[in-house]
């Protein structure tokens, strides 16, 4: 019952080169949290379905409680906390503006993997219809707003999106 | 006055926070040298234990401990029993509450067996595959109805049966009103189990500190303070050495106010024993095993009508599946009976009910806390009495409605807050209006629906009422303090869920001492800093905590004026507290900014007059003498693919009165959540046992949550009709959208299907059940004719 062996996994997170020993089954999502002290991510499943834990990977939306931290080895990394580098307390992005207006939180757990499922889909859909933001939104969970408001959200962010 | 703040859709101030992924969670809590704890669960619902061992598993490198049952010695104690059996004549109940690791019995799968303490989760639940159980499985006791049978294999030895409570509660007399009935309506229904399923699944942090002997411990409880108390009695502590933090916490809706789960007792103990912090975090799948369930009941009810529909009396039997344990009374039970009632008038009522234990995960309440059940039976009562007796199913709610003038209304029934079940206010009558006006009813069962008919649609429409018991005692405090910053800072007991509690109870706050809300440092759910309170649950944080705050806020406001008006040498009378400052009336040179005020209420030197409290700072309590009964009507237009059975919600109305609306932004939200949970409990979810007791659907890839595409947008309107019983004139809403959800699914589909005459009288449904149940109704038809 020897434990496993370490690999090094160097990664950008935010902009931000870490490197780490780590096991080859650490979950990117753990590796996340509990490594780098990135808590913004989420967990809500850990099987994939309920989206909460999203990050994007080399710009593309993924769920990290599906991925290997080691499988980012040498990839860039975006989670929440990379929206607004500094905390928010400047400015939050217009995505998260939009969120605070259109009260597209509750608890506010499921909104870190919503908000970064939702940007690479704003840039490939600046104009999105409500149809095509309801089936975006359909791998997210959110068990508290019903989603009515986090689709005005995302109306409101295109918008802001657009002409700002 | 007009208000300035209360009633204003203002923006949360805890957004910013949660929006940037900077809000603390529980499991974002990390202290260096933390241990991590994973629990072995029983794969048999009913099983003898004969033995556990752990020590191949204390082998495994990176395993600090691992406990059973017997490792625990005097700690092991069953839990609490949260809520005691109302004060009803000839109630029986038997207490039987959880254990903290299982010692002679498994009574439901997922129950606890051991706990295994390592340096990081994986080698925790790695080391859970060392130990080695031995055990002897026996008969499960899966069906509520076949519990009861004499032959039925017995889940607590130490009771005659499985029968945990029987309650009877009447009013008039049945018997007399159905002999004079002109029609009798009498059915089974059945409503079956689901889970609340939060985002976050629960978890517990404890730090055991040596040197200060302080425990810190942080829950996703709802209920923090009770939490304290009771863990500071087990493991022997002052209950100053012990702070409970529920810091943000990702979704309650019920099963978090489930108090001193076997997880909350142990892993404190756990940090003492080990001396540092320890940490666990339920994953998915124990959430569906571990934390407590909700809805399983049957009922064989009937109604005793006149001829022209009124209701003459109700009778209603049931079953209630409170699964192997129940720590938390006969709340849901009880809501169920008494929330029956509705917004009716019903002079003769006839309720009994069984609390039954099975092999299955407890249940304790969840949003709605068993008055979907009442509310189903009663108004699918109404729905066939309806059609039996050939009135509008809007018109024989209207002639049934409490009047305006009949308020207060007792029910002569006792409620799960001990006291008799008396509405505080209500005016129903322009709720139904409102919402038949907004889907259009009459036009759609004139006009549309044979229109779309005639196209080879199924389209139907549904429409029902209700009540909800909110804002139950006993009571709750707040402290509102002015910082010398001009700042203020709000502290409650209560713990916040995403209610949105930072923002609507500043705003409570600011229109007293008319500062801006966002000016308002709102501090809730942390025992260090208040330690007086029950918790959030039965739609009460706005009705109990936000009173308690507007008394806090009135009280610093007196001290406010007091001061200012010494030091600025006019009557009370003639200052306005606005923008932050005291001022004269017309007078605007002749000010005193609030933190000026406060640092002058707290001076450094020099003497104060004997018996002058320091600060602009209070504490109040509200505690309600009973609680304020909201209402409402929902409506829904359906329409069904006949081939697949997929049910497309084309629009849903809702029209809700919960009095003095505190942000109407955040009620909305709540509302619209609440309809989303209900549309999962009607359409998507239901937890399916084997006759085992195994549960088979235990993860979100099987048993489903409503998605955006499942939901439609909420359209909503209000009344106001302020509970007299409060000054704020507020009643609960966290419940309302999640009520009449099943009720409502059920009409509109029976009318989307009305060729079939069919009649479907159970909750949840699926595409597969609602085709089932087609197919016999036509094979019926076949037959008949
Ligand atoms: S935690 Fe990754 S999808 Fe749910
Ligand atoms: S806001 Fe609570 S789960 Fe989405």
């Amino acid at each position: 019952m020897e434990n496993a062996p370490l690999f090094s996994v160097k990664v950008t997170v935010n902009g931000q080169l870490f490197e780490r020993e780590v096991e080859p089954r650490l979950l990117l999502s753990d590796f996340l949290r509990h490594e780098l002290a990135l808590t913004g991510t989420h967990v809500g499943c850990e099987h994939g379905v309920c989206g909460a834990c999203t990050v994007l990977l080399n710009g593309e939306a993924v769920r990290s409680c599906l991925i290997f931290a080691v499988q980012a080895h040498g990839q860039e990394i975006v989670t929440v906390e990379g929206l607004t580098p500094d905390g928010g307390r400047e400015a939050l992005h217009p995505l998260q503006e939009a969120f605070r207006e259109a009260h597209g939180l509750q608890c506010g757990f499921c909104t870190p993997g919503i908000l970064m499922t939702l940007i690479p889909f704003l840039q490939e859909h600046p104009q999105p219809s409500e149809g095509e933001i309801r089936e975006a939104l359909s791998g997210n969970l959110c068990r508290c707003t019903g989603y009515h408001n986090i689709v005005k959200a995302v109306q409101l962010a295109a918008e802001t999106l657009r002409h700002g | 006055m007009k208000n300035r703040y209360i009633g204003k859709p203002l923006r949360r101030n805890e957004d910013a926070r949660l929006l940037t992924g900077q809000a603390l969670f529980v499991d974002d809590v990390h202290i260096p040298g933390m241990l991590h704890v994973a629990f072995l669960r029983s794969d048999h619902a009913h099983a003898r234990i004969g033995s556990i061992d752990v020590s191949a598993a204390l082998e495994r490198p990176g395993v600090v401990a691992a406990y059973t049952a017997q490792d625990l010695g005097d700690y092991w104690q069953p839990g609490p029993l949260l809520v005691p059996p109302p004060p009803i004549k000839d109630i029986v109940f038997h207490a039987c509450t959880q254990v903290p690791l299982v010692r002679d019995k498994v009574r439901h799968c997922g129950e606890a067996l051991a706990a295994i303490v390592a340096t990081s989760r994986y080698i925790a639940e790695d080391a859970l595959d060392d130990i080695v159980v031995e055990l002897e499985p026996l008969d499960a006791v899966v069906d509520v109805e076949r519990a009861l049978e004499p032959a039925s294999p017995r889940i607590h030895e130490h009771i005659e049966s499985n029968l945990a409570a029987h309650v009877v509660q009447e009013k008039g007399r049945y018997e007399t009103a159905a002999r004079q009935a002109h029609r009798i309506i009498k059915r089974r229904f059945l409503y079956d189990r689901g889970v609340a399923a939060a985002m976050e699944n629960r978890g517990v942090v404890a730090n055991w500190d040596e040197k200060s002997q302080q425990m810190t411990i942080w829950d996703t409880t709802q209920a923090p303070i009770p939490i304290r108390n009771g863990l500071a009695a087990m493991l022997g502590l002052s209950e100053s050495q012990v702070q409970v933090i529920a810091p943000f916490i990702g979704g309650g809706f019920g099963p978090k106010i489930m108090m001193f789960y076997p997880e909350e007792v142990l892993i404190p103990w756990i940090a003492r024993e080990l001396k540092c912090a320890v940490k666990w975090i339920e994953d998915r799948q124990e959430n569906f095993f571990a934390t407590t369930h909700e809805r399983g009941q049957v009922h064989e009810a009937e109604m005793a009508l006149s001829e022209d529909g009124r209701i003459l009396g109700v009778r209603d039997v049931f079953l209630h599946d409170t699964g192997a344990y129940d720590p938390y009374g006969l709340t849901v039970p009880i809501n169920s009976q008494c929330t029956l009632l509705g917004p009716y008038r019903v002079p003769n009522y006839y309720s009994e009910f069984k609390a039954v234990f099975t092999n299955k995960p407890i249940v304790t309440p969840y949003r709605g806390a068993g008055r979907q059940h009442g509310v189903f039976v009663m108004e699918r009562l109404l729905d066939i009495a309806a059609r039996e007796l050939e009135i509008d199913r809007v018109e024989i709610r209207r002639r049934n409605y409490i009047a305006p003038d009949d308020f207060p209304h007792n029910h002569e029934i006792i409620y799960q807050d001990f006291a008799p079940l008396t509405y505080d206010s209500g005016n129903y009558l322009p709720a139904l209006e409102r919402a038949v006006e907004m889907i259009d009813y009459h036009k759609f069962l004139e006009k549309e629906k044979a229109r779309l008919r005639a196209e080879g649609r199924y389209a139907g429409i549904g429409i029902v009422s209700y009540v909800e018991g909110t804002g139950i005692g006993p009571y709750e405090g707040a402290r509102v303090t002015v910082e010398a910053s001009g700042k203020v800072c709000l502290v409650t007991g209560v713990g916040t869920q995403g209610q949105g509690h930072y923002t609507s109870f500043a705003q409570v706050v600011a229109e007293q001492l008319g500062v801006e809300v966002s000016d308002i440092r709102v501090i809730t759910g942390d025992t260090r800093e208040f330690h007086w309170g029950t918790g959030t649950f039965a739609s009460r944080g706005a009705v109990v905590a936000g009173n308690a705050c507007h008394a806090a806020a009135k009280a610093v406001r007196e001290k406010i004026l007091k001061l200012a008006a010494r030091l600025l040498k006019v009557p009370e009378a003639d200052l306005v507290l606005e923008g932050g400052r005291v001022q004269v009336k017309g007078k605007p040179d002749q000010a005193i900014q609030l933190g000026d005020l406060a640092r002058q209420a707290n001076p450094l030197r020099g003497a104060v007059t004997p018996g002058t409290e320091p600060g602009l700072e209070a504490t109040a309590y509200f505690g309600p003498e009973r609680g304020a009964t909201a209402s409402g009507v929902h409506a829904m237009l359906v329409e069904v693919d006949p081939e697949t059975m997929m049910v497309e919600i084309k629009r849903y109305v809702v029209v809700h009165d919960c009095g003095t609306v505190l942000n109407p932004m955040i009620l909305e939200g709540q509302i619209q959540g609440g309809v989303a949970q209900g549309i999962g409990n009607a359409f998507y979810e239901q937890l399916h046992f084997s006759d085992n007791g195994e549960l088979l659907n235990a993860s979100f890839m099987d048993y489903l949550l409503p998605t955006a595409l499942d939901v439609p947008p909420i359209e909503t309107d209000h009344i106001e009709t302020p509970s007299p019983l409060n000054p704020l004139g507020v009643k609960g809403a966290g419940e309302a959208g999640a009520i009449p959800t099943g009720a409502l699914f059920v009409q509109a589909l029976e009318d989307a299907l009305s060729d079939l005459d069919l009649e479907i009288n159970e909750i949840p449904l699926s595409p597969q059940r609602l085709f089932e149940l087609v197919e016999a109704a036509k094979l019926e038809r076949t037959v008949v004719s």
